[in-house]
């Protein structure tokens, strides 16, 4: 019954592709003879391969829908089972650690420059994963907010000659007003409109910059921005990378660290219930405009951090580095990767990054073979690469009682 | 001398062309078990939504007078606000936060009487590290009073429907209240657990010090439960008194027994 409907829909699917590639595949003008050739052969062919491929695709979508209904919320990603087994968890966290550690020394310094990127998004993705994830705000403007660290960095410096030391700091504070003026006004939509407005928003900031020419020099950007120095001493180039590239280790591990502790928090908590049910939210004493703005501005400050350390790393930044296409990316790499799960965020960050790096071998194909695997992921793994495990509060009983037995 | 705790004068809200209430006056006096009786498509949830602020009222007043305090008018105030100020409720429609577990969904209800900001959450100090552990606890006290201990590290979603509409009251209760609003909270319950209900309602009044108004269709629940009663049909209030006058009440039965009278 299934099966057999199962081969309508593919046949007709096949169908519908063979008529819509008729005037690429069949007919053939020979512009020499001034014929057209009809290749009937290439039809059967676009009809046999999109029947099988439909088919093929389809059993796999059944087959997850399958084995969802039987595991339910209980398939916790190996991952996650690794790190809450003792035994495993140090070992793990071993070799994790020395492959980071080793890795700039391992490996040339090309590879070092792509990793700090994908490190730079890991810290933007865990940024925005507080937004989009925790909060369940679509913020499709989020680029702006890096482009804000960028350009203090880039900007302070010139004018005021300030250290990246002196910035850093600066930007995220930078970072935190900007994510509080921009999301007053547009905090008071939801969902689509948000998205829409975030989107303006993003690309306002772009523009200002591109056309503010006193201020910001315009499409020709800022170059010669410096990179960090070590208590005033300047690196050569190579050792300058991968001092970079441990001062952005360090910052996502310090991401990671206060990202945790504000998911584990009052505020965390208030985040995922009013992603849950704004009404009961609010019901509860909750101030839903409030919670929102913290998790924007709270996403906003990461995300300057981020600008500060791409200007440094590029030295040379241009308004073409903060368009919406970046944003995009930013939002991929927290859907992708697992909306809500910090380690899923970090996966795909390196995932996404560093493939397209990578798939430039096949450089004419590349984007296309990245969206196809993108679409694949979201087909096949709906919440992500590595689904969100939330910690949540278990209480014990024994724990209580000794507690009680003390205080009296 | 005892302004009442709750007074609503004249409250009017229309949706449109659709006045859902129309000119109810209603108040509640300290300590009392009142309840809000009518058909359904009545109005009785309208009324909780505009005490709330979920609905901001077209025209009227509310006003509460919380137990030591000034009275104080919460017309145009943010649901958040309402519920700052001494004012919990339930759903009709369960809305329990499905992705956490029992014992975060009444964490929830804390939220607003813990004072920890983002700084300390990053920095955890030891007076937040305190004072999450005493939301912790006195979360755990909040259903063991309601009897729910059992499932405090269950998720929310996986409880008995019974169990559910409890589990709201508990997360009401971790507000600190000193006014409970409960919308059909016998919905969907089987005798037994109706029969629990009545007594925790009860208990809540005596131990808890709360003045409660419910909406509930079971008239037997109802009637034994509370002190006044005060019936609305088609937005307009029709009637109030005891249960006694309730009973007796031609316009009543007509309105509201007439037509539900296999709902009783
Ligand atoms: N947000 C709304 N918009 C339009 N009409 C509403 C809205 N909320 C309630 N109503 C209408 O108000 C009337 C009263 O509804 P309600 O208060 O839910 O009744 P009940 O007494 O059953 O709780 C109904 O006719 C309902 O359709
Ligand atoms: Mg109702």
């Amino acid at each position: 019954m299934a099966i057999k409907n199962q081969i309508k829909q593919s046949l007709i699917i096949a169908f519908w592709f063979m008529i819509l590639t008729f005037p690429i595949m069949v007919i053939k003008v020979n512009t020499i003879r001034h014929t057209i050739d009809f290749r009937w052969a290439n039809l059967v062919g676009v009809g046999i391969v999109t029947f099988f491929a439909s088919m093929t695709w389809n059993y796999f979508l059944r087959r997850n829908e399958d084995q969802k209904k039987k595991e339910m919320d209980d398939d916790i990603p190996l991952i996650h089972r690794l790190l809450q087994n003792d035994r495993f968890r140090r070992p793990f966290l071993g070799v994790v650690a020395a492959f980071f550690l080793a890795y700039p020394f391992v490996f040339p310094m090309y590879h070092t420059s792509i990793m700090i990127s994908a490190l730079v998004y890991v810290m933007l993705g865990l940024g925005l994963n507080i937004v989009v994830g925790l909060a369940g705000l679509l913020d499709l403007g989020y680029v702006a907010f890096y482009a804000v660290g960028a350009y203090a960095y880039a900007l302070l410096n010139l004018h005021f000659g300030l250290s990246f030391w002196v910035v850093l700091p600066i930007s995220a504070l930078l970072g935190t007003f900007f994510g509080v003026m921009l999301g007053y006004p547009v905090l008071r939509l939801r969902g689509d409109y948000l998205a829409i407005v975030t989107l303006g928003f993003g690309e306002i900031i772009r523009i200002v910059l591109e056309n503010w020419d006193s201020f910001s020099n315009g499409p020709r950007g800022i170059g010669d921005i410096p990179a960090p120095t070590f208590f005033g001493h300047q690196f050569n180039q190579e050792n300058t990378m991968v001092y970079i590239y441990f001062i952005v280790i360090g910052l996502v591990l310090m991401t990671i660290f206060f990202v945790n502790r504000l998911e584990n928090s009052k505020i965390g908590r208030a985040w995922i219930a009013l992603r849950d049910d704004e009404i009961a939210c609010q019901a509860m004493g909750i101030d839903k405009f409030k919670t929102k703005l913290t998790a924007f501005a709270l996403g906003a400050t990461w995300a300057a951090m981020g600008g500060v350390v791409f200007a440094a790393k590029t030295s040379y930044i241009n308004p073409m580095s903060f368009t919406i296409w970046e944003s995009i990316t930013i939002l991929c790499v927290v859907v992708i990767g697992g909306m809500g799960s910090a380690i899923g965020v970090i996966a795909g960050a390196l995932v996404l990054i560093l493939l397209p790096e990578y798939l430039r071998a096949v450089s004419e194909y590349r984007m296309l073979v990245f969206g196809a695997l993108q679409v694949i992921v979201m087909v096949f793994k709906p919440d992500g690469l590595i689904k969100s495990v939330r910690k949540v509060y278990t209480f014990n009983v024994q724990e209580k009682a000794i507690h009680e037995q003390t205080n009296t | 001398m005892n302004k009442p705790i709750l007074n609503v004068k004249n409250l009017t809200m229309s949706f449109g062309g659709l006045k859902a209430l129309d000119d109810v006056s209603i108040s509640i006096e300290k300590g009392q078990i009142a309840a809000l009786i009518g058909p359904n498509g009545a109005g009785k949830t309208t009324f909780f939504n505009c005490i709330t602020g979920i609905y901001e009222p077209t025209k009227g007043v509310v006003e509460i007078t919380p137990p030591g305090k000034n009275t104080q008018s919460l017309r145009g105030l943010k649901p958040n606000y309402v519920t700052e100020r001494g004012i919990a409720r339930t759903f009709q429609n369960i809305r329990l936060f499905h992705g956490m577990t029992v014992l975060e969904n009444v964490m929830i209800g804390r939220h607003c009487r813990l004072s920890s900001g983002i700084i300390k959450a990053m920095l955890q100090p030891p007076s937040q590290k305190n004072e999450e552990q005493k939301a912790v606890t006195d979360s755990y006290e909040i259903l063991e009073k309601i009897g729910l201990e059992k499932y405090v590290n269950d998720m929310a979603v996986n409880l008995p429907y019974g169990a559910q509409r409890r589990l709201e009251i508990a997360r009401a209760l971790a507000t600190d209240p000193f006014l409970l609003l409960l919308d059909e909270p016998a919905a969907g319950m089987n005798p037994q657990e109706t029969k629990e209900l009545d007594d925790l309602i009860l208990w809540l009044r005596d131990n808890e010090n709360l003045t409660i108004l419910l909406i509930e269709h079971d008239m037997k629940l109802v009637m034994s439960l509370s002190d006044w009663i005060h019936v609305v049909d088609y937005g307009k209030k029709i009637a109030e008194g005891t249960p006694e006058d309730i009973k007796a009440n031609s316009d009543v039965i007509k309105a509201y027994l007439g037509d539900e009278s296999d709902d009783a």
